[in-house]
C-alpha cells in the first residue's frame, strides 16, 4: 500500500514529465484557478499563522505582549528563551524527552517489527487485532493499575515505567503501519531466496528487512513523534527527575500568574525540533498516517 | 514451493551430523510465527489485558484514596451511581459526543475541500505540503498553551482581529458557553491535515476513467464531485472518521492544557476522559472512576463497531 502511495506521490509531485502519455487537460476557468490560489493561500495562513504568532510572542518581552499596539513591530530579545533554557533547566526536559522517546521507539521497533511480519505473512488477524486494540482502548484506564504496580516496584519517577507506557502507544502504531508495508511486499522475493538456500528466517533479515528501511523509518518517525508528544503518561508517571517538555510545559503555568514570554518560548522549544524532523522526512509521514488508508 | 521449504538447513549440511545450532535453527524456522508474534504479543498482554481486566475489577469495589486499601466488593453500585449521575457524568458524555460529532464533521468537510484543492498538481505545492504538516506534529500541550494566548479575552489576537471590524470580544476559552467550542476549533486546526492526507492518498489512488467518463457526459464539476468522486470515496472517508474518531473521543491533551482539572471552573470542556483522569488521579475515587472508563470503553468499541459495519456497506 505504502509503496503504491509513493509512487503516485512522485507522479504528481514532479510535475508532468515530459514523457507522460497523457497528462490531464489543465483543469477548470480562469475564475476557477484564481480561486483556488486563494483558498490555498488561505488555508496555508490558517494553518500557520497560531504558530508563527507562538513564536513571534515568545521574541517579546511581557509589557509587549500586553501592548497590542505591538503585535507586529517590536524590538525582538531573546530573554524568554534564556530564561527558560538556563533558570528553568529546560536542556534536561529536552534529554528526558529525547531519551524516552528514542529508546521506546527502538524497542518497539525490535518487538514490533518482526510481529508485523508474523501477522502480515500468517495473516494472524486476530493477533492482530489484539495489538490494535492498544490504539483503542482510553490510556486512563491503564493508569491506574499501572500506577499502583509500578508504584509497589518502586519505579514510578524512573526512566523504565515512562518508556514501557510510551511504548505502549509506539508498538501499536509500529505494527499497524508495518503490516501494511509487508502486505504490499511482494512475496516472490523471499521465495525465491529460499530456493537460493536461505532459511525462512535468514529470507527475512538478508532479504525482506533490507527492503522496509523505508517502512521501518516511517514507523520509527511516527513512533518518535508520538513518543515526543505524549503528554498523559508522562503526567501520571514521570518525577521530577525524569519529566517530559509537554509536562514542563504543563508546569509552567500552574505557578502564579501566566509568564506568557516564557510560555510561549517554552512551547516553542518543543514544538522546534520536531518540526525540523517533520520538514526533512514529510514523506514519511505522510505514507505512516495515510498506511492502510486505501486499503478499501 | 512448500514442497521445498522446509529441508532448507538440512540441505546445506548434508553429509554433516546435525548439531545443537542447527537443530535451534531448524526449531526457530519451524515456529517462526510465533517466535516473532509472540514477545510483542506478551507486552501488550501484560500491560493492556492484565490493568483492562484489573479496571473491570476495580469498578466492582469501592476502591477509594489508595489503591492499597482495603476493599469491599460492591457489584454492580459504582455504574448505578455513574449512570443515575446527571450532574457529571452524563453532562460529560454529552460533551465527548458533541465534541467529537462537530469535530469530525468540520474537519471532514474542510478535509475534503482543501484535499481536492491539492489533488491536481500545482507550483508551490511542496510548500503547501509542508504547511500542512505543521500542526500534525505540533507537540498537543504546546498547542493548548499557544491557543490560550490567542484566544485572550483582553491580549489575544483574535479579539484585536474582531476589534478591527467592529465585533465586540469575545470571552473565548473563559466563557462558559465558548469554551468547548473553542476548544473544538483547536482540534479542527490541529486534526483536519490529517484527514486531507488520508482522503489525498484516497483521491490519487482513484482511477481517472469514470470521472473523465463523466466529464465527456458534459457533467459539470459539482455534479461529478457528488456523483462520481465522492461515492467513490467513501470507503476513503469512512477510514478517515474512523481513525480520527477514536482519537477525538479520547482528547485529553489540549482539554486539560488549556482549562485544567475538571475540565474548568464549571467543568465546560470535561468530557469523559478528562472526567474518568480527574476521578483517579485528582479525587482518587478508583472504584468510581473504573466504571466511568468502563463505559467509555464501551462508547468507543460501540461507535467503532457501527463504522465499520457502515464500510462494509458502502465497500460492496
Amino acid at each position: 500500500m505504502t509503496v503504491l502511495n509513493e509512487n503516485t506521490e512522485n507522479k504528481t509531485s514532479a510535475g508532468q514529465p515530459q514523457w507522460a502519455p497523457r497528462r490531464r487537460k489543465p483543469v477548470g476557468t480562469r475564475a476557477y484557478k484564481a480561486f483556488r490560489v486563494a483558498a490555498l493561500i488561505a488555508v496555508v495562513l490558517f494553518l500557520v499563522a497560531p504558530l508563527f504568532w507562538m513564536l513571534l510572542a515568545s521574541l517579546k518581552t511581557n509589557v509587549d505582549i500586553y501592548d497590542t499596539g505591538k503585535s507586529f513591530f517590536f524590538a525582538p530579545t531573546g530573554e524568554n528563551y534564556a530564561n527558560v533554557l538556563q533558570r528553568n533547566n529546560y536542556f534536561v526536559f529536552i534529554f528526558n524527552s529525547f531519551w524516552v522517546a528514542f529508546v521506546s521507539t527502538a524497542l518497539s521497533l525490535v518487538l514490533g517489527v518482526p510481529a508485523a511480519y508474523a501477522m502480515s505473512r500468517f495473516t494472524m488477524h486476530r493477533s492482530a487485532l489484539v495489538v490494535l486494540m492498544a490504539r483503542v482502548i482510553p490510556g486512563v484506564s491503564l493508569l491506574v493499575p499501572w500506577y499502583y504496580v509500578f508504584s509497589n516496584l518502586k519505579m514510578v519517577g524512573g526512566f523504565e515505567v515512562l518508556i514501557l507506557s510510551h511504548m505502549f502507544v509506539s508498538l501499536p502504531l509500529i505494527v499497524y503501519i508495518m503490516m501494511s508495508y509487508f502486505d504490499s511486499l511482494p512475496l516472490e522475493l523471499e521465495e525465491s531466496a529460499q530456493v537460493d538456500g536461505l532459511t525462512p528466517i535468514g529470507a527475512f533479515r538478508r532479504i525482506t528487512l533490507p527492503l522496509s528501511v523505508a517502512g521501518m523509518a516511517t514507523a520509527g518517525i511516527l513512533s518518535f513523534i508520538f513518543s515526543w508528544n505524549n503528554f498523559m503518561f508522562a503526567l501520571v508517571l514521570s518525577g521530577s527527575k525524569t519529566k517530559t517538555l509537554p509536562v514542563a510545559i504543563f508546569d509552567f503555568v500552574s505557578y502564579a500568574s501566566i509568564d506568557w514570554g516564557g510560555l510561549m518560548a517554552a512551547a516553542t522549544v518543543v514544538t522546534i525540533p520536531i518540526m525540523i524532523i517533520a520538514l526533512f522526512t514529510q514523506k514519511y509521514i505522510v505514507s505512516g498516517m495515510t498506511a492502510g488508508a486505501t486499503k478499501g | 514451493m512448500s514442497v521445498l521449504t522446509p529441508p532448507r538447513s538440512a540441505s546445506r549440511n548434508a553429509g554433516r551430523a546435525p548439531g545443537a545450532r542447527e537443530n535451534f535453527s531448524a526449531w526457530a524456522n519451524r515456529h517462526r510465527k510465533w517466535l516473532f508474534a509472540a514477545p510483542a504479543m506478551a507486552f501488550v498482554g501484560v500491560l493492556i489485558i492484565f490493568p483492562l481486566a484489573w479496571t473491570l475489577y476495580l469498578s466492582l469495589t469501592d476502591s477509594q484514596g489508595s489503591v492499597r486499601a482495603a476493599t469491599e466488593f460492591i457489584g454492580l453500585e459504582n455504574y448505578l451511581t455513574v449512570l443515575s449521575d446527571a450532574e457529571r457524568f452524563w453532562p460529560a458524555v454529552g460533551r465527548t459526543l458533541a465534541f467529537t460529532g462537530v469535530a469530525l464533521v468540520c474537519e471532514v468537510v474542510l478535509g475534503m475541500g482543501i484535499a481536492l484543492l491539492l489533488w491536481r498538481p500545482f507550483r508551490g505545492e511542496k510548500w503547501v505540503r509542508v504547511a500542512i504538516l505543521m500542526p500534525l506534529v505540533a507537540t498537543p500541550v504546546a498547542v493548548g498553551m499557544m491557543w490560550r494566548l490567542i484566544f485572550d479575552p483582553n491580549i489575544g489576537f483574535v479579539n484585536q482581529l474582531l476589534g478591527m471590524v467592529g465585533i465586540p470580544a469575545q470571552p473565548w476559552l473563559s466563557g462558559q458557553d465558548t469554551a468547548l467550542g473553542t476548544t473544538i476549533f483547536m482540534d479542527v486546526w490541529q486534526w483536519t491535515p490529517m484527514v486531507v492526507l488520508i482522503l489525498l492518498a484516497g483521491l490519487t489512488s482513484l482511477s481517472e476513467e469514470p470521472d473523465e467518463a463523466a466529464r465527456m457526459d458534459g457533467a459539470n464539476a459539482f455534479q461529478r464531485f457528488f456523483f462520481i468522486t465522492l461515492p467513490l470515496m467513501m470507503p476513503t472517508v469512512i477510514v478517515a472518521i474512523l481513525l480520527r474518531g477514536i482519537d477525538a473521543l479520547k482528547t485529553f491533551d489540549i482539554l486539560y492544557a488549556t482549562k485544567g482539572k475538571g475540565g474548568g471552573s464549571f467543568h465546560e470542556v470535561e468530557t469523559l476522559n478528562v472526567y474518568a483522569y480527574g476521578l483517579s488521579f485528582d479525587y482518587n475515587q478508583y472504584g468510581l472512576s473504573s466504571a466511568v472508563l468502563i463505559l467509555f470503553f464501551m462508547i468507543i468499541i460501540g461507535s467503532m463497531w457501527l463504522l465499520t459495519m457502515r464500510k462494509k456497506a458502502v465497500s460492496k
